[in-house]
Order: structure tokens, then C-alpha cells, then sequence
């Protein structure tokens, strides 16, 4: 926002600067307080839910056969013995220096946990946001302007089974299907064994990394592997997507201006896909920010299908083991995502709504 | 409309991507990939690791000082160690190494490795600690009690009594696997003694050496080209996280992996007719249980304990949805262990059980709550109980949850009935006598927490015989004395003991050599061809 701000201020005079810096020191202060709670919230209820859970944290760490002692001294070791506010102290002291702990399960620290699998989350979702993007606005449009003829049914049925459809079974059938039995796509896991540790990570997103390499075989196996998944995430996204753009575009064809474009002579084509289309971005935006956000958490039966080891898989096994440094520090991130995703879609409106532009 | 046409084109190029099949339907011809669920490794240190899958891991990468070998199963033979002589008193245990042995670092093995090894359990005293502490052996008196006295001899005291053929078993389990002083201690950080280095690297001996583990991912070794049994036949063996065993079928099915170990029953008999695929069966080592809380006014009473035992229809069960996955087995050791006794003596009797229930003053019957495991089948086996149960008029309401929940609740001994699952901790009867006929302390103070003690169940007569039978020397006596310990508690004890697991493992056609045995200190991958 502060590029169009600056943009806007040219013009103004000194005490109008001030007020406009005032009110944007006023802005950030207030975004950086609603940042600050929604993270007290957030590590709050999920420590106080991780020790409410009926299981015993320890038992994770040392096994059902582990002798009294050995018990008795980890639970010392990680602060159980001591009472459940001054556990969530020592947590928060923590986490402000950086440190999120060490996973009970993976016994290593987990921010480095996170920094490895949330690559694998993220070219996942991303893909399938393309796809989510790239099919589903198309379709929310075309369904819209043959609003209640075949072309709408049509659309509203794949969606609405898109959207209801259990993401687990989808996932398996594709796999049937693709991989089984036409053997289009690879199956689950992120790469073939034999493809295995040839690409260093660098961005740890594998199909950009082994092009940077220049290992294009890794790429293509990489490629196939993530094709479906990808796919199958995508046609959930693209479920919720074209709904939405067939509802925001129905609002805006029954608009007045449309009427007056129809009556200049200008073609349908350019009336739905310039004039209306152009209108919803903002809304669209918005749509495509929250579909990214709950991609990103939402995978985690994908990832169990596909044997895909990302963020799912990390924080259902986390859970399931009573991990709780792990589940908070997963948390955070993605809480820390969808604040980045909210911001991000923010700043995105002056791009795409001019009105935006003048009054910020 | 030109859009459409666009739109069109789109999709198809989407759906005819160039991914041609056979790039992907073949593991390399040196690897074995295997499909496996091994989300419960958390350390591949073997001073520290007890799980299943981390220990079959460790299996491969360690050598021991004595093991059973995959050639022999049922005999006890040299790891590290050559020879040994054993004490009059059966106190003092002198391992002779074997010479020349190498680690993967091209260091030779000494005994002073071995002793190391030996000596870091005691002191780092995690999980499977007790398996060397039981013997006497402790953090603080570790470095006197196990000596290497020269480059080739080990020498071991324990202060306890206990049986030889004990301590020569205990000595094969992973507490034994030997590891480079040099390099463990080249990694320590904090007098560790090399642990956090070693949860994700080997300072190994063993058949394979540790590549790499990515947790939810993989386990990789390689072979050891100088392992004393020789190099393994295949040079990697790449484990692979599935969780899903369905997805597990389908990379069989494909060829993607060569082994894969988790098929349900469903799953293999869906396979069955598929001539590139075969199956193998291996006798699994749990004892799946009920556990009666002898808090419980109702549950302590011996005629009612013994109508419990009529309510369950074990053979119905293992001839219809846990057919080919579990068998009958109704004592505290599993068939196939050091010691075991066939012996079974009871099944579905509901007449019988309502006569006994009637004799205990309840006619009609009781309600009673019992924790299960929401996951199959322990869901369809509590589902069958319900039903065999109630026929008597003992109503039973299923609990089910987590697997963990249900272990905090039985150990906290806030359970009913609770029906859970067991496994051994080594290769010897006391490991699950020490389990089940086990208990002189019912206090919360207890030292000893193991399944006696958390269903309330004080014995100690059966708990000297259990410490009698622990230190007895004469093999043959120490055999009847557990064979006694089984049937009484089969005929009279807190526990109903029902199933043994069975394991199908699945694999290509062309696959030889996985040798699984009873327990995860018994699976070797080390002869696997193909």
C-alpha cells in the first residue's frame, strides 16, 4: 500500500501529510496489535487443546514398555510436572527467541521440520491453485452467462461434486485410474527411488530445483509424481473458485451498466469476459487467498493418499503422537500464512481496482 | 464461441500430458524399495530406539554381540563375540571377539567398543535401557561392571540372579548392537555420548550402513561390502513411509516397490490372482489380550473371571475377519517363543459361562465399559466380544479411541475391561512373564508398571515362581517352570489372552529372501535377491 500512498501524497499539502502519516503509523500499529493477538490466540488455544487431549505426551516420547524411572524423568525433562500456565510461559519465552522445541517424533528441532516439509505443502498447493485458477474462474464465467441453461448445470454439478466429494476417496480412485491402470502419472511418493537425493534443495520445491540443476529426468519423474495430486487438490479449488465467480458474476450481469454496454452494440463476449469479469477481481482475489490458505492445511488426506511428505502428514502424525511442539509450531506457520495471505490480497487490490488506487 | 475452443484445448493438453509409463515401473535393479508404515521411528540410535520399525531397522545396520542369525532363527549364535564362557556362580559372563571385524568406517572392532556400547545404555538409560539395568548393571556402577580386559575379550558381571540363558538373550536384543566408541564420541555434544548424532547416522558393523532418514519419508542404507557374513546380495535398500495401504497395493501392483508390508486381508486376497505377485506369511510375536481390572468388585471374582474367558468366540473370529491375519492362542507366550505351551482350553461356551456367572451371584448379568482401539481390527474384535458377551447378559459398552489413549487409561488403571495388544522385548519367556505373572507391589508407588500391575492383579506367589523360574540354570527345568506360569495363568488369571498376529508380506514374484521372524530383531534384509 505504501507505493500508491506515496503516489497519493504528491499532491498534498504539508498538514495533510502529516495526517495521512499519522493515520497510516496508526494503521500499521493497529495491524501489527491484531497481529500480535491472533498469535497469543492462536498459541493459546492450541496448547491449552493439546493438554486436554486424553494422551499422554510421554508415552510417545519413551513407549508403553519404558521402566518408571525413565518415565518420570522426561516428563521432568519436558516441563509436564509443572503447572499448565507455566508450561505455556516457558513455551512463549521460547517461541520469542526463536525456538519452537524439538519434535518428539522426528527428534529434531522444529523449525528445521517445518523448513522441510512446508516446501513440499506449498509446490503442491501451488500447482493446484493454477489449476484451481486456471479452470475455475472460466467455468464460474461461462456458467454464469448461460446462466440456467445445460453449460450452467453442467459446471454447477461438477462443482458441487468437487466439493463434496471425500478428497481421500477422489484420491485413490485417480491413483486407480491414472496411475494403476492407464499409467499416465506416477504414483504416490514425491519422486521414484531411483530419482532419489541426485537434487540438492534449494528452494526445496523439487520441480524448480532439478530444473535449476539441470536435471531434467528428476524433473519429469517429479513432474508425474505431482501431476495428480496436484490435479485432484486442484479440482477442489476449482470447485469453490467457479462457484464463487459464478455467484459474483451473476451480480454484476444483472447490473445496470451491462444493460447500457448491450444497448452500445458491444459484443457479449467483451460484455461478460471485459466489462463484468473486470468488475470481480477484487472479490476473486479475496476467494483465491483463502483457497491457497486452506490448501495449504487442508492436504492433509491428500498427502496421506499420496505418501506426499508435507505439512499434512507432519502435523496428523503430530497430533496423533501428542506432539505438541510440533502441532504449535505447525500452527503458527500456517496461522503466520493466512495473516501473510490476507496482507498479500490487500496490497493486490490497488492492481486490480483503480478505485483503490485513489483512495489509499 | 472462440473461448471455448480454447478452454478445450486446454483440458486436452492437460489430459495428455507426456508422461510415458514405462519410465516409471521398475525399481532399480540393485535396490529393494519397500513399501512399510514407519511413522513410529523417532530415534535410529539403538542405545535409545524401541520401536518397531526403528528396531528392524537397526537389526540390518548393527551387528551384535550375539544374535539370532537369518539363517537359523532358533539358534543362538556369535555376533561380534566369537565365544563365551559363563562363571560357576552364572555372574560373570567373558566374551572372546571375533578378530578382524571392521566398522563401516574401516576401523577395526575392539573390545573396547563393545564395552562402550554395553556401557552407554546403562548411562544414557532411555527407553530400552532396562533391558541392561534389570541385570544390575546401572548408570553409576556400568563402567566397572562391563570391561573390555584386552583388545579381544569382554567381560561382563551382573549383580542380580538371573538365569544365563536370560542374560545370553538379553544379548542379542538391540541394547547389544555394538557401536564406535570413535566415532560416537568424534559427535558428542553435552556427554551425550554421540546420541544426537546417532538418532540420524550409524557408526555401524552390520550388514548395511545407515544413508539417510527422513522422518514420514524414508530409511536408506547401503551394504556393507565387509560384513563378516559377507556383503549383502542387493547394494540398497530404500524403505519407504506409505501410510495408506492402499496406495501400498497400488505401487506393488505397478512395480514401483518390491516388497510391501502392510496389506490387509482385503487387499491380499484382491492380489491373489495376480501371477507377478506372491505372498509370504511370518508368525508375528503380540498377544493380543483383555485385561480385567481386579479393582472391580464384579471382575475380581474368579467365577466371573472364568465366564469371560467362555464369552469370547476366538475360533469364529480367526475363521472369518481375522482369517489369514491372526491365530488362536490363549497363553502369555506366543507360539514360536523360547518356552511357549500350546495350550487351549477354552472357547465360546455361552451355557457355560451363564451358569459360572450365576454361581458368582450374577444371573443376569452386569454392564461394564471396555477401552479398545478405534482402529481394525481391534474394532471389529471388541464388536465381537460385544455381541458374544451380551448373549449372557454382560453388557458391554465399546470405548473406543487412539491407540495412546487407550494405553494412558490402562495405565493410569482407570479401565474396566481394556483390550490391547503386547510384545515381547526380547528373546526370552521372562520378557513377557516379567509382563503378565508379575506383581508383588500393587501401589501407585510401584516400581514395576507392566500389565499385572496396571490391571491390579497382586500375585506373589505366581511372582517368586516368575523370579524362581528368571534365575533357574537347568534348562530343561526352567522350560516346565514357564509352561506351569502359563497354564495357571490361562486357567485363573486377570487376563484373557486371545490372538497372535500373523504377517502377510507381499511382494514380486521374482523376490526372494526376506527372512521376517517373530519379532523385529528378526528381520533381515540382508539375503534379499531379485
Amino acid at each position: 500500500m505504501s507505493a500508491t500512498g506515496a503516489a497519493g501524497l504528491a499532491g498534498a499539502t504539508g498538514g495533510d501529510r502529516l495526517r495521512v502519516a499519522g493515520s497510516i503509523l496508526r494503521r500499521i500499529a493497529g495491524v501489527f496489535v491484531s497481529v500480535v493477538l491472533t498469535f497469543l490466540g492462536l498459541t493459546c488455544v492450541t496448547f491449552v487443546i493439546g493438554r486436554v487431549v486424553p494422551i499422554d505426551p510421554v508415552l510417545a516420547i519413551v513407549g508403553d514398555h519404558a521402566s518408571d524411572e525413565v518415565y518420570q524423568r522426561v516428563r521432568a525433562e519436558i516441563g509436564l510436572d509443572l503447572p499448565i500456565y507455566a508450561q505455556y510461559g516457558r513455551y512463549l519465552v521460547k517461541v520469542l527467541h526463536g525456538d519452537f522445541g524439538t519434535s518428539v517424533i522426528t527428534s529434531r528441532p522444529v523449525l528445521e521440520d517445518l523448513l522441510r516439509v512446508f516446501p513440499a505443502t506449498i509446490e503442491l498447493s501451488a500447482l493446484a491453485l493454477v489449476i484451481g485458477i486456471a479452470l475455475g474462474i472460466p467455468a464460474g464465467v461461462i456458467a454464469a452467462a448461460h446462466r440456467g441453461r445445460w453449460q450452467d448445470q453442467l459446471i454447477r454439478f461438477a462443482s458441487l461434486l468437487g466439493y463434496s466429494m471425500p478428497v481421500f476417496w477422489l484420491g485413490l480412485v485417480g491413483l486407480l485410474l491414472f496411475y494403476a491402470k492407464l499409467g499416465w502419472v506416477a504414483g504416490p511418493g514425491r519422486v521414484d527411488t531411483g530419482f532419489d537425493d541426485i537434487v540438492e534443495p534449494v528452494t526445496g520445491l523439487l520441480t524448480i530445483d532439478s530444473l535449476l540443476a539441470g536435471e531434467t529426468g528428476v524433473f519429469w519423474n517429479a513432474l508425474g509424481h505431482i501431476v495428480l495430486p496436484a490435479s485432484i487438490l486442484g479440482y477442489l479449488s476449482l470447485a469453490y473458485v467457479a462457484r464463487m465467480t459464478r455467484s459474483f458474476m451473476l451480480g454484476q450481469l444483472g447490473q445496470e451498466y451491462i444493460l447500457a454496454a448491450m444497448a452500445k452494440g458491444l459484443s457479449p463476449a467483451r460484455i461478460i469476459w471485459v466489462h463484468a469479469l473486470g468488475n470481480i477481481w477484487v472479490q476473486l482475489v479475496t476467494v483465491i487467498a483463502l483457497t491457497f490458505g486452506s490448501l495449504l492445511e487442508g492436504a492433509v488426506l491428500t498427502e496421506t493418499v499420496f505418501a506426499w511428505p508435507g505439512l499434512g502428514l507432519y502435523m496428523k502424525n503430530s497430533l496423533y503422537n501428542a506432539d505438541l511442539n510440533a502441532v504449535l509450531g505447525g500452527t503458527i506457520l500456517v496461522g503466520t500464512v493466512y495473516i501473510l495471505l490476507n496482507m498479500l490480497s490487500d496490497l493486490t487490490y490497488p492492481l486490480v481496482d483503480p478505485r483503490a488506487r485513489r483512495t489509499a | 464461441m472462440s473461448k471455448y475452443r480454447i478452454l478445450a484445448g486446454l483440458l486436452g493438453s492437460a489430459l495428455a500430458m507426456p508422461f510415458a509409463a514405462s519410465s516409471w515401473a521398475e525399481t532399480p535393479k540393485d535396490t529393494v524399495v519397500m513399501a512399510k508404515k514407519i511413522d513410529d521411528i523417532i530415534t535410529l540410535d539403538p542405545g535409545e530406539c524401541y520401536e518397531l520399525s526403528g528396531v528392524e531397522m537397526l537389526t540390518n545396520v548393527y551387528d551384535r554381540l550375539l544374535r539370532y542369525e537369518a539363517e537359523d532363527l532358533t539358534k543362538l549364535v556369535g555376533g561380534v563375540a566369537e565365544s563365551w564362557t559363563i562363571s560357576d556362580d552364572g555372574k560373570t559372563f567373558t566374551f572372546k571377539l571375533r578378530p578382524n571385524l571392521k566398522f563401516q568406517s574401516g576401523a577395526p572392532v575392539t573390545a573396547e567398543d563393545t564395552a562402550f556400547s554395553l556401557q552407554r545404555v546403562a548411562i544414557l538409560n532411555k527407553t530400552p535401557g532396562f533391558l541392561i539395568t534389570q541385570l544390575g548393571i546401572t548408570k553409576d556402577n556400568a563402567k566397572d561392571l562391563i570391561k573390555a580386559t584386552d583388545p579381544h575379550t569382554l567381560v561382563l558381571t551382573i549383580t542380580e540372579n538371573y538365569a544365563p540363558t536370560l542374560v545370553l538373550n538379553v544379548l542379542t536384543s538391540i541394547v547389544a548392537s555394538i557401536v564406535e566408541k570413535k566415532a560416537a564420541m568424534e559427535h558428542e555434544e553435552n556427554g551425550d555420548l554421540g546420541n544426537a548424532w546417532l538418532k540420524t547416522h550409524s557408526a555401524s558393523s552390520g550388514a548395511y550402513k545407515l544413508l539417510g532418514w527422513k522422518p514420514n519419508e524414508s530409511v536408506s542404507m547401503e551394504a556393507n561390502p565387509s560384513f563378516r557374513l559377507g556383503a549383502p546380495k542387493l547394494k540398497r535398500v530404500v524403505v519407504r513411509h506409505v501410510p495408506e495401504t492402499a496406495s501400498q497395493r497400488l505401487l506393488l501392483e505397478k512395480g514401483d516397490v518390491d516388497i510391501a508390508r502392510d496389506l490387509t486381508s482385503d487387499q491380499l486376497a484382491a492380489i491373489a490372482g495376480n501371477k507377478a505377485l506372491k505372498t509370504e506369511e511370518f508368525a508375528g510375536s503380540d498377544t493380543w489380550y483383555l485385561a480385567l481390572n481386579q479393582a472391580d468388585e464384579r471382575l475380581k471374582n474368579p467365577k466371573v473371571r472364568e465366564a469371560m474367558r467362555y464369552l469370547v468366540d476366538y475360533q469364529g473370529m480367526t475363521a472369518s475377519f481375522l482369517k489369514g491375519t491372526f491365530i488362536v492362542r490363549q497363553t502369555f507366550l506366543p507360539k514360536g517363543f523360547p518356552g511357549a505351551l500350546d495350550y487351549e482350553p477354552f472357547k465360546l461356551d455361552v451355557a457355560k459361562a451363564k451358569s459360572l456367572l450365576a454361581e458368582a451371584g450374577y444371573p443376569d448379568g452386569f454392564e461394564v465399559r471396555m477401552d479398545a482401539q478405534n482402529t481394525s481390527p481391534m474394532t471389529e474384535i471388541s464388536q465381537s466380544i460385544q455381541q458374544t458377551m451380551g448373549q449372557a447378559g454382560v453388557k458391554v459398552a465399546i470405548v473406543p479411541a487412539e491407540l495412546k489413549q487407550v494405553l494412558t487409561v490402562y495405565r493410569a488403571r482407570k479401565h474396566e475391561i481394556v483390550a490391547v495388544n503386547w510384545g515381547p522385548d526380547y528373546l526370552d519367556p521372562h520378557t513377557n512373564a516379567d509382563a503378565f505373572v508379575y506383581n508383588v507391589d500393587d501401589s501407585d508407588n510401584s516400581k514395576h508398571k507392566l500389565p499385572a500391575w496396571r490391571t491390579h492383579w497382586l500375585i506373589p506367589e505366581l511372582s517368586a515362581e516368575t523370579l524362581a523360574a528368571a534365575s533357574e540354570k537347568d534348562a530343561a527345568k526352567r522350560e516346565m517352570m514357564y509352561h506351569d506360569l502359563q497354564k495357571k495363568s490361562t486357567d485363573d488369571g486377570a487376563f484373557v489372552f486371545m490372538f497372535q498376529p500373523v504377517f502377510q508380506v507381499a511382494e514380486q514374484a521374482h523376490v526372494k529372501g526376506l527372512v521376517a521372524g517373530i519379532t523385529s530383531d528378526l528381520t533381515f534384509y540382508r539375503l534379499i535377491t531379485k
